[in-house]
């Protein structure tokens, strides 16, 4: 593609073409960009001009436009299984309900409201069960936190698996923010009065697989939910409903969803899922366990594999930041492999344990070009390289990796995971 | 809270010793005396869970009785509190394991289509995976997972003196314990795992510190 065309189609790119399939904006995917490579002149005119027919009517419940069908990514079709977030094709931070991340490991319950009940027990001085108007009454809160898969981006950590052809979906997509309402779980365990010596507890779910975790007791003190809402509405089913514990900051799995029991214990239960999995063999033998905090991570959202940049000229780098540790303080962006790096602009409010959109403007001189981006949050930690991450924990795990991420712009526009490139 | 099958503690003898230390992975910080209030204030950096004129008890939810705990309280823990009566020989847990398992974990443990369940060479070994032989730390953790999630289309079939025999053959399986042993709520516990001793705390802490 010529230069010269490359700005006419983008100019069309921008132009509204009402044919209702490729709305105002960037060219989103690879087919979106095909399908404009390929029209010369739009075959589809105006099939009706919208001022002079009257809209559709209100409607009890709202639908996306007919262009605009974003999808969850599966990993295939099984009881335990997982999807992922549409991360290119989101603005902001919030993420869609229906389109947050799903893990689960024996498929998702049909629990109704009324019949669900919470055990509390353990050491405590009062055993009680509560069903969901109990938990309901107590005192609420709302806060906006990212909640994310330690075995996110397990699939680009070790030097046999670099993926060229990966999509940010595929990659990071096992992260969603939300704005999740429900009680602290200090609210309940003061209900029920804490023994002295306790110092875990046992956060059993309701699936069948009876997913269990433990998680100590000063982090759910501190911030942890028993969630009931997300985004407005009650918690999806896919989600947890009608209750997940939430723990703000940790991986994603200990934040237990359909929330039948927890147990105040003294010691953690060593559950399959804190042994078999969700731990890290590091490099030297041994084995990490509990490495509960998601560490700061940042990743490009666009430009990403399969955009293809029509044009060279000025884009805007726009991409997520978070950490479990708290606030992101700081993101870089490279446009040279890293040899050097700039403040992006971040988008407030800044929240902690919550994502944070970054962007950088930048002019794209159609030359092949490393873009990545590095995180830094309020405990002074800069996202690692992968690297650092090798040559502190060897290549074995496929959790917690959280090293930066690098696209490639080739010549022709075309984004591919350019990580490979650079170790 | 949970308690440890009776007599256990006697029958254990010096196996038992390790599990009876505290465990590696104790608190971060336990409750002080004054109980919960005093960790309270923490939530969410000041801002407080309940206002200063809630009562110090809303009396929300109803009393848990001792029936319904034991009904719901099924996990296991390395000390073996929460295991049930019952027992199991390997001879037992390989028709237990032909009969519930083999369609999904294959004649020997290695054939899947899920996942692997024996494997006696060391995970660090590239290319081998990580299974019950080399990598789990406890094998309390199996009756556990299985009363609780196996087999994976009908979990919660088996009884007590079914997990017990059908976690025998895995181990045996794994060359960790004999042809003839028995399992029950004394001698699981007492297992000694290979990779036990290669779990060690999380000690990443963030800051600007060397990367881990
Ligand atoms: C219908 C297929 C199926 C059957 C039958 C089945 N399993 Fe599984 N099993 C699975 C799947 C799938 C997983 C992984 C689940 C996950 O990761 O969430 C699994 C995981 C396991 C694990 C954990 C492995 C690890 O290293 O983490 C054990 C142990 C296990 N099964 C034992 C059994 C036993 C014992 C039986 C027979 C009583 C059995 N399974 C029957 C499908 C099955």
């Amino acid at each position: 593609m010529s230069r010269e065309e490359g700005s006419k189609l983008s100019r069309r790119a921008w132009i509204t073409t009402t044919s209702g399939v490729i709305a105002a904006g960037l060219v989103k995917t690879q087919a979106d960009a095909v399908r404009l490579v390929a029209q010369e002149a739009p075959t589809s005119g105006p099939a009706v001009d919208p001022t002079r027919v009257p809209g559709r009517i209100v409607s009890e419940l709202g639908i996306r436009a007919p262009g605009e069908q974003p999808r969850r990514l599966l990993r295939g079709e099984a009881l335990s299984s997982s999807s992922r977030t549409p991360l290119a094709d989101l603005m902001g931070t919030i993420t869609p309900s229906d389109l947050h991340f799903e893990r689960h490991h024996a498929g998702i319950p049909d629990i109704g409201f009324d019949d669900h009940e919470l055990l509390v027990h353990g050491m405590v001085e009062r055993p009680t069960v509560f069903r969901m108007r109990d938990l309901e009454r107590f005192p609420q809160v709302s806060r906006i936190q990212f909640l994310e898969c330690s075995g996110n981006g397990g699939g680009v950590y070790s030097r046999d698996r670099m993926p060229t052809e990966i999509t940010v979906q595929a990659l990071d997509g096992l992260l969603s923010t939300s704005e999740w309402t429900g009680v602290p779980v200090a609210t309940i365990l003061r209900e029920v009065g804490v023994r002295p010596g306790a110092s875990w507890i046992l956060a059993e779910g309701s699936d069948s697989a009876v997913m269990s975790r433990s998680v100590p007791l000063d982090k759910v003190m501190e911030d942890s939910l028993l969630a009931y809402g997300q985004n407005g509405e009650r918690l999806r089913p896919e989600q947890g409903y009608p209750l997940r514990l939430f723990n703000p900051g940790y991986e994603g799995n200990t934040s237990v969803k359909w929330l039948r029991r927890i147990e105040v214990t003294d010691r953690p239960t060593h559950t399959r899922d804190e042994t078999s999995k969700y731990t890290d063999p590091l490099g030297d033998g041994t084995v990490r366990q509990f490495s509960l905090v998601m560490d700061a991570k940042s990743v490009i959202t666009f430009p990403s594999y399969p955009f293809v940049l029509p044009e060279p000229g000025w884009w805007e780098v726009r991409g997520l930041a978070w950490s479990g540790r708290g606030r992101i303080t700081r993101v870089e962006v490279s446009a040279d492999g890293g040899r050097s790096w700039v403040d992006a602009a971040l988008q407030g409010p800044i929240l902690p344990r919550s994502t944070v959109r970054f962007r950088h403007l930048f002019e794209w001189g159609g030359r092949d070009t490393i873009l990545l981006s590095r995180a830094t949050d309020e405990t002074g930690y800069v996202q690692p390289t992968v690297q650092q991450l090798w040559d502190a924990r060897g290549q074995r795990t496929s959790y917690h990796q959280n090293h930066q991420r690098a696209w490639k712009i080739a010549r022709t526009g075309e984004v591919t995971f350019g990580l490979g490139e650079l170790v | 809270m949970k308690t440890r099958h009776a007599g256990m503690v006697a029958a254990l003898g010096v196996l038992m010793t390790a599990c009876e230390a505290p465990d590696r992975f104790g608190g971060t910080r336990s409750v002080p005396s004054s109980g919960a209030d005093a960790l309270f204030a923490s939530f969410d950096a000041g801002e407080p869970a309940v206002p200063a004129h809630a009562p110090s008890r809303f009396g929300f939810g109803a009393e848990a009785s001792a029936a319904r705990i034991a009904a719901w309280d099924i996990d296991v823990r390395p000390d073996g509190a929460g295991l049930p009566a019952g027992r199991g020989s390997v001879a037992q847990g390989k028709v237990v394991y032909e009969t519930w398992c083999v369609a999904c974990h294959g004649p020997t443990g290695t054939e899947g289509p899920n996942d692997r369940l024996v494997n006696t060479s060391p995970w660090e070994l590239a290319p081998t995976s990580q299974a019950i032989g080399n990598y789990w730390p406890y094998a309390t953790t199996l009756f556990d997972y299985i009363r609780k999630a196996m087999p994976q289309a009908t979990p919660g079939i088996l009884s007590p003196d079914q997990v017990y025999a059908v976690i025998a053959y895995l181990l045996w399986m794994n060359e960790i314990v004999p042809d003839d042993a028995v399992m029950d709520a004394e001698t699981l516990p007492a297992v000694i795992m290979p990779a036990r001793d290669r779990f060690v705390p999380d000690d990443r802490i963030g800051g600007s510190g060397p990367v881990r």
